[in-house]
């Protein structure tokens, strides 16, 4: 006797054979069939049509009957609203019934059906039983708020229910209190403004007590709600700590990942010498190993929160390497989670480990994980240059395996090797070169023909291997054609007399027989400066480059800041800030990591998360138009810094907008002779994703760049670009600023004139870097002491030092000429 | 919080829905079918998929994934660990968690999802109390409700819920009072081609069958605690007691229950109680290789190494093998290329070895990859890391219990690199 049996019907006439037992006399009857029409909506076969039917054996002394009728109301009540009404009575009254469990049950159902109507009449119902005499019919009442809350908040506003909802917070019950905090989150989670979790000292205290008693769920909410609180002082930050430390050994993983997340938001105010701080360190390790234990799936949402961990404090993890040594049963989201944070804990002292399982795990047979195997082994030689020898020893024993994708991951990380210890490890070029015929991917083929390119001097037949390469030029992908342009480029002006043909003729193909614009302009620039001044062109195509650093793949400080306060969330599956994905973005506010007690400088130094999310607020505004795009493209890496006067609200013009407008582009003009234009220039298509809050350039870039030739060959320092408009009065309600970057006796300056457009007095400026990839930034206060009246324009010289914080952008992890 | 569930079977079918708020069409399905084209292994399917409105996040057991929906911001762990937690409580209730079985008892399954969540709120995921609200189905109890008219629904107010003991239900009563703990260690090892440890750690449990009256109070003692430094306890261990004396102290609950589970670092010395001697070889331009392997024990303090069963996936050239068995028997699937020898009781005078020759496929070149061994195993009567329970006591009841404590120990994913 199963309940298979309920699936069989399938024949004619079902619904009404249903109907007919339904109004049957015998209660077994019914209740069959009434498992029937349960049994038919669970795969999702339409049985609307028996409402009324249903509806009518609610009224039984039977529990199981009712819940069964009431499993089938919330799911049909939405369709048949009008006939749900026949139901209410039945409710209110089992909200009444001795039985706790019926009342509880009553109440839970009432909630489910989402319909307007019924809402009216459960208000009273509810208020009832959130002040019940038992605790579990005032939990299941709770919840019951947060559900009215999504049908209709009104109405749980004016009834006042929040208000009852917040009391519950300091019940005498645990289970109550977890119910409570889930659904206020809940609800503050539409509402990000409302101060429904107010959390004080007291709260706190209550909610620490609520956790020791309450099931793990509840646990679970209450931890997270924690999370959110900002507790005063150093010493009670620690008291928190040391309550929320015991979750650390919670069977249920969900407890243990969210009691890691308030130890480490709040670890971050106890000072590092107190030896509590020492011992929570110690503390963090276990259980973390413990999560890699569990099921697949928690592993991976595990292991993407350790990489974040990992970032934040390598200490924790740093001994426990083996751990993330990878199973060749593993699923592959798991391996190629474990591959990265291997490299992240990859040190002097284990580095040797590490290499051994990376060659291991590059001779396994799943493709995407023997790729980044092969990777990760490029990553670890310029993370520890002292494996630097070693690393490239491997990837030229991995070249020899002659494995198709072996070879060609081997030689795009090989590329950026060279790029972190130029001059070191040439001697492994020819060995390279053996394997270009079997190149066959974009990303390969590019990074061979960049180490052609730059080592062009030292390989003999430099000129017949690119010249190979130009045959298929037009089948070529973009990024491959590119780096074709620019190493033959590079090989002309290192061997200039025997190439000069295959450079016209690579010169001709990008800028005459090519649609793709990045291709034509960077053709364009380089045969300009090639034909007026081939010093110059030296200078930039073959000016030394930046050394790369590991850097690149860490997570930017202010987002991880950020992702780590979101511990446990999806947010840190995907790495990316809540208001990037959640549904509908209603508001989601910055959460950032307290400041450390004592370190005083979080009041006045400019507050970083929030630019940056201000930053990406106001980005969308600013959308370049069709004729600045060249201008954009070629000042990309001067693009994002963003520089503007904050003017303090006194100042009646709404004064924040003035950001808004044409601002952000004040570094648009050009830094007179600056060496790193040449590195600049050839990343133009990388940039652009991130330029795309930047701002339409006012000075033509063209211009611009080619100043740039004759900047090179003056003496530095000896040519000012003219001012130009950086700000318009229209865009900034009547502040116009135009300016230039100067450099006066070695130091860098940016000279403003300010003028008054607009009728009233401006007074209270300052200015603020936004973070940009010079460090540029402020070296004084903005001088302007006078107020400044209506068409008035002043002029000043800010000082600038380049001892900013870093933007970290895309550009270093591509190729560049 | 969880929206809705979705079960899908091997096949890709569709065979139970259900959704704690409003219903959100099956076709939000679509997505994880993409994934799951997208994924090679059944297993590689990844946890979490986004799609434009919701998050899908499933675990997959016994070949049936169990799909979430969730709309806003909800800490996947707290959902992967309600789906396992699911996948618990329909094998505690029919035995297996199969298609077949969750069909059979679709309106009970219907019944605990519905216990379960309440807006997608857990509600009650505790056995004990589930079986109070719900009774499972036993052969009997249809048979009897069939002749009654009764049902499987609890009448009372599942009291253990509000007390201070919520997984302990209330008024128990046995004959035999018992109380039976197993402790189950598994060892977690990477072996590399010289035989030397790369990495190798235990995972322990201590799982236990309390059967005992009334509201017993138990404290369980070990002989060398000091172990046990990365433990999770079952919501009954009274922590602070823990902490201060390493004793475990608790009031049961009732059944089977999970009383701990703990790990042993790689940092700390685990015995590794079989080695393996393995010459697999492929030559060039051979259409034959060679494959010899050997197993022997160490590290047993004397136990047998029983229920030995060697596991391993031969590269894709290998096109059948020939090799001869010492005990027990072999097979070699051609097609998924998995080679698996059950070797039975490692007897120490005559160690096991599998020799002999495997065919390639002629004119192809030598296989890249070497095979990995996987072996598993079983030793009786002895947990791997020392651990040893020093006494149980019981308080808070007058009567005598049986007691009984089992040692094992098991091979996780234990792998030689050949």
């Amino acid at each position: 006797m199963t309940d298979s049996k309920y699936f069989t019907t399938t024949k004619k006439g079902e619904i009404f054979e249903l109907k007919a037992e339904l109004n049957s006399d015998k209660k077994e009857k019914k209740k069959e069939a009434v498992k029937k029409v349960i049994a038919s909506m669970t795969v999702g076969k339409d049985v609307s049509a028996l409402f009324p039917d249903v509806v009518n054996c609610m009224q039984t002394d039977n529990l199981e009957l009712k819940k069964l009728v009431y499993l089938y109301l919330m799911n049909y009540a939405k369709s048949q609203p009008d006939m749900a009404i026949m139901a209410v009575n039945t409710f209110v009254k089992d909200c009444e019934d001795p039985n706790p469990l019926i009342r509880a049950l009553a109440v839970r159902t009432m909630g489910c059906i989402r319909v307007d109507k019924i809402t009216e009449y459960l208000c009273e119902p509810l208020r009832k039983c959130l002040k019940d005499e038992d605790p579990y019919v005032r939990k299941t009442a709770a919840v019951c708020v947060a559900k009215l809350h999504d049908i209709n908040a009104q109405l749980v506003e004016d009834q006042g229910f929040l208000d009852t909802l917040k009391d519950l917070i300091s019940d005498s019950n645990p289970m109550v209190v977890a119910n409570a905090v889930a659904a206020l989150s809940e609800i503050a989670e539409s509402h990000p403004n409302s101060n429904l979790l107010d959390l004080n000292p007291q709260t706190i205290n209550k909610l620490l007590t609520a956790l020791n008693e309450c099931t793990e769920w509840g646990q679970i909410f209450i931890l997270d709600c924690l999370a959110n609180y900002t507790p005063r002082d150093d010493r009670e930050s620690q008291s928190i700590c040391e309550r929320v430390t015991p979750r650390l050994s919670h069977a249920n993983s969900a407890v243990v990942l969210s009691a890691v997340k308030v130890l480490m938001k709040f670890m971050e105010m106890l000072p590092k010498d107190l030896d509590y701080y020492g011992t929570l360190l110690k503390k963090l390790a276990p259980p973390l190993v413990t999560l890699l234990s569990a099921e697949p799936e928690l592993q991976y949402v595990a292991l993407r929160n350790i990489n974040l961990i990992v970032q934040k404090r390598p200490e924790i993890l740093k001994h426990e390497m083996k751990v993330f040594f990878v199973k060749y049963n593993d699923p592959i989201y798991v391996k190629l989670e474990k591959l990265d944070i291997m490299i992240r804990l990859a040190s002097q002292a284990n580095i040797a480990q590490v290499l051994a399982e990376l060659k291991e795990y590059a001779t396994e047979v799943d493709v995407d994980f023997v790729r980044k195997a092969v990777r990760a082994i490029g990553r670890c030689a310029i993370k520890v240059e002292q494996s630097a020898e070693r690393c490239v020893s491997t990837l030229l024993d991995l070249i020899q395996t002659k494995v198709n994708y072996v070879v060609q991951e081997a030689i795009v990380v090989i590329k950026d090797i060279f790029r972190k210890y130029p001059n070191k490890y040439e001697s492994v070029i020819a060995t390279l070169c053996e394997n270009l015929d079997s190149l066959d991917e974009p990303e390969a083929r590019a990074a061979m023909i960049w180490i052609v390119g730059e080592y062009a001097e030292r390989i003999d037949n430099a000129d017949e291997l690119l010249e190979s390469f130009l045959e298929g030029f037009h089948d070529e992908s973009t990024q491959v054609q590119l780096q074709l342009l620019t190493a033959i480029v590079k090989l002309f002006l290192k061997k200039p007399t025997e190439t000069q043909e295959l450079v016209q003729q690579v010169l001709s193909l990008a800028t005459q027989d090519s649609d793709n614009p990045d291709l034509r302009d960077r053709g364009y620039i380089y045969w300009r400066l090639l034909s007026t001044d081939p010093v110059a062109a030296k200078e930039v195509v073959l000016a030394e480059k930046p050394l790369i650093s590991e850097e690149t793949d860490l997570i930017e400080p202010t987002l991880l800041e950020e992702l780590i306060c979101h511990i446990g969330t999806l947010a840190s599956v995907y790495h990316k800030p809540p208001s990037a994905f959640v549904e509908g973005s209603r508001g989601v506010q910055h959460k950032r990591l307290p400041a450390r007690a004592g370190s005083g400088e979080s009041t006045d130094s400019p507050d970083v998360s929030q630019s940056v999310g201000g930053a990406t607020e106001a980005a969308p505004t600013v959308i370049p138009s069709q004729g600045d795009l060249l201008g954009d493209l070629l000042n990309l890496d001067l693009a994002p810094p963003a520089a503007g006067p904050t003017v303090p609200p006194s100042m009646q013009l709404g004064a924040m907008d003035l950001l808004g407008g044409g601002l952000d582009s004040l570094l648009g003009g050009d830094i007179g002779g600056s060496p790193a234009m040449g590195a600049g220039l050839g990343s133009t298509p990388a940039v652009m994703p991130t330029s795309l809050g930047a701002p339409p350039v006012v000075g033509g870039g063209l211009g611009d760049l080619f100043d740039l030739g004759g900047s090179v060959g003056m003496p530095a320092g000896a040519y000012v670009p003219p001012k130009s408009v950086w700000l318009p009065a229209m865009k900034a309600k009547g502040l116009e600023i135009s300016g230039t970057f100067a450099r006066r006796s070695g130091v860098i300056q940016m000279e403003l004139s300010l003028t008054n457009k607009a009728m009233s007095v401006m007074t209270d400026f300052a200015i603020q870097f936004n973070r940009n990839s010079f460090g540029l930034a402020p070296a004084g206060p903005l001088q302007v002491l006078t107020p400044l009246s209506p068409n008035q324009t002043i002029e000043v010289s800010l000082p600038l030092s380049t001892s900013g914080p870093v933007m970290k952008m895309e550009p270093l992890n591509n190729l560049q000429e | 919080m969880i929206h809705s569930l979705f079960l899908v079977n091997a096949s890709g079918d569709i065979f139970l829905e259900k959704h704690w708020k409003s219903v959100v069409s099956r076709s939000v399905c679509d997505y994880f079918f993409e994934a799951q084209e997208r994924a090679t292994e059944p297993e590689n399917v990844p946890p979490v998929i986004p799609t434009p409105h919701h998050y899908l996040i499933n675990v997959l057991r016994h070949r049936i994934y169990f799909v979430a929906v969730i709309q806003s911001e909800v800490p996947p762990l707290f959902v992967i660990e309600f789906l396992h937690r699911v996948v618990d409580t329909f094998q505690d209730y029919f035995g297996v968690c199969t298609e077949a079985a969750i069909k059979d008892n679709v309106v009970v399954v219907y019944e605990l999802l519905e216990e379960m969540l309440d807006n997608g709120f857990p509600l009650a995921t505790e056995s004990n109390i589930l079986k109070e609200l719900i009774k499972p189905p036993t052969i009997l109890r249809t048979v009897v409700n069939t002749i009654t008219g009764s049902t499987n629904v609890g009448e009372q107010l599942p009291t253990g819920q509000l007390s201070v003991v919520p997984w302990r239900r209330t008024g128990v009563k046995y004959t035999n009072n018992e109380a039976y703990f197993d402790v189950v260690e598994e060892i977690d090892a990477i072996i590399d081609k010289s035989g030397s440890t790369i990495t190798a750690e235990i995972q322990g449990v201590i799982d236990a069958c309390v059967k005992l009256t009334g509201m017993p109070d138990l404290t369980l003692s070990f002989m060398n605690p000091r172990l046990l430094d990365d433990v999770s306890f079952h919501p009954c261990v009274r922590f602070k007691r823990w902490e201060a004396e390493r004793i475990l102290s608790f009031i049961p609950p009732d059944g089977n229950f999970r009383l701990l589970s703990y790990h042993v670092s790689s940092q700390n010395l685990v015995a590794i109680p079989v080695y393996v001697k393995h010459n697999i070889t492929f030559r060039e331009g051979s259409s034959q290789g060679r494959f010899e392997l050997t197993l022997g024990p160490k590290q047993t303090m004397g136990k047998a190494v029983e229920s030995v069963l060697v596991t391993s996936q031969l590269p894709r050239g290998v096109l059948n093998t020939n090799l001869t068995p010492s005990q027990g028997t072999y097979t070699f699937d051609p097609v998924t290329k998995l080679l698996s020898w059950d070797v039975g009781k490692i007897n120490p005078q005559k160690l096991p070895s599998l020799k002999g020759s495997m065919c390639l496929q002629a004119g192809a070149s030598k296989p890249d990859e070497n095979p990995t061994i996987n072996i598993q195993f079983k030793i009786q009567q002895m947990a791997i890391s020392g651990l040893k329970v020093n006494r149980l006591d019981m308080y808070g009841e007058k009567y005598k219990p049986f007691k009984g404590i089992k040692y094992m120990t098991k091979a996780g994913k234990f792998q030689v690199r050949t």
